[in-house]
């Protein structure tokens, strides 16, 4: 059984951190960083969501397969968030084909 | 077999121990987390896709919500998820009356959140920004909302309440299932070695703050506020 009892100090230093990034990506919010405002407010939400994974929901001290299931969740995640945005993003890439020319049918030799 | 599992309260008869009972549970409720994660990744995944082709009509959005109870809510629940962590905490070290106390702590910060939000919600019917429901933006809301274009930025309020509107569904199913485990705890139904349901709440408790700590950023603080 994953037992082990954290003390009382570390959660409250967690949260502590956790309300310290709260702020901190508030703050972040009404300065202007172009599109550096999305990904600083982005990275900041995955470190919270590390600390509360981690001490909060006690994956510190989890075993492997709780760990594999996780990793499997995300990275699933990913590819549904990367591949559909990749799809969206590339379609100007490359114009459509012309359809079908019926002036210039194919010449054989 | 059968005088050891006499031994031991709440352990089901299909388990050898309460150990492996723990690791079962435990594991249970993370592989069904991993499918709130795509259940609410599809949301996120349909929020990217849009926000990025009509980006105005989402920044325009994001700027009417107000960021100081989008904040205050974030710590709310922050604090509820610290109250949730003592919760077990306090019964892996068998403290019963920490263990009511700290799961109705939870509660009423669960429930702040919720009046928050209620009140939130509220407040899209006064500027008239429901979408379908009652959208007519007027005023200094509808100068922020034009220029990305009335109906993309009626999408973004239907994210809205969709994304919110999901996560306070996973908060109020959360006070339902705090409220069953405050009943059992009174009644002694947890120990240092049985306290899986316990456990097993907090993960799932756990799972929706991280949800709001993701839908916090997109929804209010991208919104060019400077």
């Amino acid at each position: 059984m994953s037992q082990q009892i954290v003390p009382l100090k570390t959660y409250v230093l967690v949260f502590v951190s956790l309300i310290g990034l709260t702020l901190l990506t508030t703050a972040v919010a009404f300065v202007d960083l172009g599109a550096f405002n999305t990904v600083a407010a982005l990275v900041i939400a995955f470190c919270k969501m590390l600390l509360v994974i981690l001490f909060f929901m006690h994956l510190r001290h989890s075993g492997g397969l709780v760990r594999i299931v996780l990793l499997a969740g995300f990275f699933w995640l990913a590819l549904l968030i990367g591949l559909t945005m990749s799809d969206y993003r590339t379609r100007t890439w490359t114009p459509a084909p012309d359809a079908w020319s019926i002036t210039a049918p194919p010449t054989h030799p | 077999m059968a005088d050891t599992h006499a031994e031991h309260t709440g352990l089901a008869h299909q388990f050898e121990d309460l150990a492996q009972q723990h690791d079962a549970d435990t594991l249970g409720i993370w592989i069904f987390l991993v499918t709130e994660i795509m259940f609410f990744g599809g949301m996120f995944a349909a929020y990217a896709i849009f926000r990025w082709l009509y980006f105005a009509a989402f920044e325009g959005g994001s700027h009417i919500l107000d960021i100081r109870l989008g904040a205050i809510n974030t710590i709310v629940l922050l604090a509820s998820s610290l109250t949730m962590a003592l919760s077990v905490r306090s019964a892996q070290t068998g403290i019963r009356h920490s263990l009511v106390l700290f799961l109705v702590l939870t509660m009423i910060l669960g429930g702040a959140f919720l009046g928050v939000k209620a009140y939130e919600y509220h407040q899209k019917f006064v500027e008239h920004i429901v979408p379908s429901l009652d959208w007519a933006p007027a005023g200094e809301v509808l100068v922020r909302l034009a220029p990305g274009g009335l109906d993309h930025a009626q999408l973004y309020f239907f994210f809205y309440f969709a994304m919110t509107g999901l996560h306070a569904l996973h908060m109020i199913i959360g006070m339902g299932l705090l409220l069953w485990l405050v009943l059992r705890a009174r009644k002694g139904s947890f120990t240092p070695h049985y306290f899986a349901p316990v456990e097993v709440v907090g993960l799932y408790w756990h799972f929706v703050d991280i949800v709001w700590i993701f839908l916090f950023p997109l929804l209010y603080l991208i919104g060019g506020r400077y």
